[in-house]
């Protein structure tokens, strides 16, 4: 029917028909309009007049921003996808429009998350809430946070406070939705809203049970998210009721969708999805009909890029401390092949890694190229080259993922994959598995405070621990573990939904979807080690007056996780398939399915702080090693064997990611730049062939980071990657410096 | 068949070509002045290691040097001091058709350097000094039986790398470096030359060790100097 009328007619005239033009169907469209690219980047422009003059002006207040904390912040109005009007930062300048609020970098409030973090943050930077907003959230809007505690247990509130549950969403939005943003450039509100209509459908249900209520509800959120969206558009002076005819109009029709989504959510993790080779296509055409240049169509992608350097939340102090940097994970993945065979690479997955050179390295957006050994050898040359000069990419392994998810997945956040409006998962955080092990030692108490937080069973006694007997406690800890967290994460989920619905992401996915329970853990390597300490040392144990276990000698040598060591790489990996098998018994929160990730992000250092020593011999408050990588130190075989262990990880029983960050000095790669670059592209095609999901790779000097300790200034856009995403590194804390610093940094030459 | 392995390294990408599996040997005929690994001197620090053992391990990695081009390096220490495991190690990974490489300063008796020869892909050549003199100072021994390596070598058709360390006040002599460049020319099988700037990395191994390091004045070569080095040997070939 759309076929045939005029708005249609025109946006998609020179595409190759398919199922798209009468679905909403993006994989489809993609596939009929792919042009895959195996050249090299000799075509790529430099950054336009316009380009620099603008990106000067966001560097300035970037400068300004990261002097004050933030630079503004809305106190009166909720944020939500109208509340402001259009914004600008040079409007002459501005190829790609659209701000969050009426101010570049000026934050909003979304406070149906949660009324008091909202409070808390806006107090830590020296502002004060509105007296009105305060009122109505204290006294007549209830919000997410608020339902999350009304129902959660004695054991929930002692598991999170003492740590072993930790990072949880419950008063902060829960993000890891990825909404299909290409759909509004494709199709115009009109279509989107006519589709979810019919997915409405008011025929008389045979009974109005609560799922049908709940989703009915849904839906109409949805709808009307789509007409505040296309007002929104109005706004900034576009028609995004019909599809973008253009290169220039589907990139401000995407990130328009986008827009709404981050006026409306303030999600921990906001991915973008895949869009750069869908954009490709209108690229493409544009170029054929003479109507863009090359120069023209990358000022386009680094204007959008800026865009998309810019998005901010307002959060509190203690997120900062576990996420700092001020991350949004605007994750773009990039590559891969399709599922018949052909690459997905195209000129735009060159354009948009080509930012980091028009406009420098940045941690944002969360550049991931899914890895192929089949992808063309010039763009795996090309990412490594950027890789060297930016360390600013991280790699997924595609082949890997592929036949879980398909040829159109995203990453939602750092390593989660998810078919692109068809999925989305319900974000767990993480479980402290190193406090599992304490508390499986101390029957259930806390090493720390000797609280008893877990079941009341019978302690180790003995002087030395016992493999046998720890394991089969460490099991049982892990019993409760896994039935407590999925429980919470039930609350949270169930309230998030009630309170805090994110229905602008949602309304950019199909009516059915799959739903997974994301949950994670940390301390994978301190787990591994202490249990190889146990079974090939000796450990004496080290008891406090109340017979608390709070230290570890360990007498002898045990095998350490990282050097592709057979035993007790199979301890780590035993331990996170019987953690997941745990957690895949659990009935859930709307049928969800359950997944594992081993992913700390920056929160490594602060899960260390909260956990007493271990039986690995890490002292207490030590920090964790990040995702899953080995400890700081005790892999001594070097780069390939460290990659090796973790490459063996199962992805099978972590189908939510397994991060592995990777750090080496440039001399370690080769003597040349030519040879640097082939040997990072083995380093990738030797991990991804065996086996390993993720990896962000570093390419720097410990002198560089020394000096930019001392001296930030003369370093505002040095990104470095840490577990799942990038951060500049003059914005962490210095704690967390150090932590990078001293983190096992490759550098034989 | 058992030998002394002083460390592994799974990540070499500067000691052939591609990714390497390192190996190093311990013990070393060799005292050089300027050394960054004193403590691989002495064989019995090494952990005793077989012959199949090792092996086993390098075929762990091989989807990495398959991808990379890379392989074994033998390096140490003085690879050769250990020849007849050397010899073992160096056949069982041919007979797995793993490219093989050795680190070596040449230091051996010709009969052995022949037969190892037979089963090396790439020698790694240190050539510390041609001159006669400052090479026995800097090193303890004599440059003869590393100038036959190197001239069985090519006899044989083993590409070779060389490597020579540029030290201040030792090794920067411009006649010095133009009759190595001249040493240099006839040898077809010479695949490449480095030059690596001298460091003091080691230093604190020396005294860690209670051993006297004689270059704590010497300071790094300066760019310029460098340059000019790489510039005579490498139009050598």
């Amino acid at each position: 029917m759309y076929k045939k009328e005029e708005n249609f007619v025109k946006a998609w005239e020179g595409f190759n028909e398919g199922a798209w033009m009468v679905e909403v169907n993006v994989r489809d469209f993609i596939q009929k309009n792919l042009l895959p690219y195996h050249g090299d980047d000799a075509f790529l422009r430099p950054a336009t007049q316009r380009t620099l003059k603008l990106w000067d002006e966001i560097s300035e207040l970037v400068k300004e921003e990261t002097e004050k904390g933030i630079l503004d912040v809305e106190t009166k109005k909720p944020s939500a996808i109208n509340t402001f009007g259009a914004g600008y930062i040079n409007r002459d300048l501005e190829q790609i429009v659209g701000l969050q609020t009426d101010a570049p970098l000026k934050r909003g409030i979304m406070p149906n998350g949660g009324i008091r973090v909202i409070n808390s943050a806006l107090n830590y930077y020296g502002y004060k809430l509105d007296p009105d907003t305060d009122e109505i959230y204290n006294k007549y809007r209830k919000t997410h946070n608020e339902g999350v505690f009304d129902v959660y247990t004695d054991e929930m509130r002692a598991a999170r406070s003492s740590g072993i549950i930790t990072g949880l969403p419950d008063a902060y939005g829960r993000g890891r939705i990825i909404g299909d943003y290409r759909r509004v450039a494709l199709y115009g509100t009109t279509f989107l809203i006519a589709d979810k209509q019919a997915e409405l459908c008011n025929e008389e249900p045979p009974s109005m049970f609560e799922e049908t209520m709940r989703l009915r509800e849904e839906l109409s959120e949805q709808i009307r998210a789509l007409k505040q969206l296309e007002e929104m558009g109005k706004g900034y002076g576009f028609d995004i009721s019909r599809p973008a005819q253009n290169a220039k109009e589907a990139i401000q029709w995407l990130y328009f969708g986008y827009l709404a989504a981050i006026k409306q959510t303030d999600g921990a993790a906001m991915s973008l999805g895949r869009v750069s080779t869908f954009l490709d296509a209108y690229i493409q055409r544009d170029l054929a009909r003479g109507t863009l240049t090359e120069d023209e169509a990358q000022e386009l992608i680094d204007h959008f890029t800026m865009k998309l350097r810019i998005v901010r939340f307002l959060r509190t102090n203690e997120y900062n401390q576990l996420f700092s940097g001020d991350p949004a994970w605007v994750t773009e993945v990039i590559g891969g092949m399709s599922e018949c065979g052909r690459t997905l690479v195209t000129k735009t997955s060159y354009r948009v890694l080509h930012t980091l050179y028009n406009l420098g390295a940045a941690p944002e957006p969360n550049l991931t190229v899914v890895w192929s050994q089949n992808l063309p050898e010039n763009f795996k040359k090309y990412c490594a080259k950027c890789s060297i000069d930016t360390s600013s990419i991280q790699y997924e392994n595609d082949d890997l993922m592929r036949p879980y998810w398909g040829d159109d997945y995203s990453i939602a956040c750092c390593v989660s994959a998810m078919r692109t409006g068809k999925q989305l998962q319900f974000f767990g955080a993480r479980a402290n598995l190193v406090k599992a092990l304490t508390y499986a030692i101390n029957g259930g108490r806390d090493e720390i405070t000797g609280k008893q937080v877990g079941p009341e069973f019978a302690p180790c006694t003995g002087e030395y621990l016992d493999y046998e007997e720890v394991s089969r406690k460490f099991e049982q800890t892990m019993d409760w573990l896994a039935r407590l967290y999925i429980n919470t994460l039930s609350v949270i989920h169930y309230m998030h939904d009630k309170y805090n619905y994110e229905s602008m992401m949602l309304a950019l996915h199909d009516k059915h979807i799959l739903r997974t329970q994301a949950c994670g853990i940390a301390g994978l390597s301190i787990v591994a080690d202490s249990l190889s300490a146990m079974k090939h040392a000796k450990v004496r144990t080290i008891r406090n007056a109340d017979g608390l276990v709070v230290d570890y000698e360990i007498e002898g040598e045990y095998p350490a996780f990282g050097n592709n060591d057979e035993e007790v790489d199979k301890i780590a990996s035993d331990v996170v398939k019987s953690f997941m098998t745990k957690l895949a018994k659990q009935p859930t929160y709307r049928n969800s399915v359950p997944t594992l990730s081993v992913l700390t992000i920056t929160s490594n250092v602060v899960y260390g702080r909260v956990t007493g020593a271990t039986p690995d011999g890490r002292k207490a408050g030590a920090p964790f090693a990040p995702g899953a990588n080995p400890m700081h130190g005790r892999d001594v075989k070097g780069a390939v064997a460290s990659l090796a262990s973790v490459a063996k990880l199962p992805y099978t029983h972590s189908q939510d990611g397994i991060s592995y960050t990777f750090s080496i000095v440039p001399k370690a790669l080769g003597k040349t730049e030519k040879e640097r670059e082939a040997n990072l592209v083995g380093l990738m095609d030797g991990y991804f062939a065996e086996g390993g999901h993720h990896i962000n790779i570093n390419v720097f000097d410990r002198e560089t980071l020394l000096d930019a300790m001392e001296h930030p200034e003369k370093y505002p856009q040095l990104t470095v990657r840490v577990s799942g995403y990038a951060v500049n590194f003059i914005k962490l804390t210095k704690e967390q410096q150090m932590d990078i610093i001293e983190r096992t940094l490759f550098e034989r030459f | 068949m058992q030998g002394f392995v002083h460390s592994i390294e799974t990540g070499g990408m500067t000691d052939g070509p591609g990714i390497r599996y390192v190996v190093f040997l311990s013990g070393c005929p060799l005292r050089c002045l300027y050394c960054h690994n004193p403590d691989t001197w002495n064989m019995g620090s090494g952990e005793p290691t077989t012959v199949s053992e090792l092996i086993k391990d390098v075929k762990k990695y091989k989807n990495f040097h398959k991808v990379s081009g890379g392989g074994l390096t033998i390096s140490g220490g003085e690879p050769l001091l250990q020849s007849k495991f050397l010899l073992e190690l160096l056949k069982a990974a041919k007979a797995e058709g793993i490219h093989t490489a050795l680190d070596t300063s040449g230091y051996a008796k010709p009969e052995i350097v022949a037969e190892i020869l037979d089963y090396t892909d790439l020698i790694l050549l240190d050539i510390k000094s041609i001159n006669p003199k400052i090479y026995s100072d800097l090193t303890g021994v004599e440059i003869s039986p590393t100038l036959n390596t190197l001239e069985q070598a090519r006899k044989k058709g083993v590409d070779v790398w060389i490597r020579y360390v540029l030290v201040p006040g030792i090794t920067d002599n411009t006649e010095d470096i133009q009759a190595l460049a001249d040493h240099l020319r006839p040898y077809p099988n010479i695949k490449r030359i480095q030059v690596l700037p001298f460091h003091k990395m080691g230093e604190h191994k020396w005294e860690a060790l209670g051993l006297g390091y004689k270059l704590h004045q010497t300071q790094p070569p300066t760019e310029k100097s460098l340059q000019s080095t790489r510039k005579t040997l490498l139009n050598a070939d």
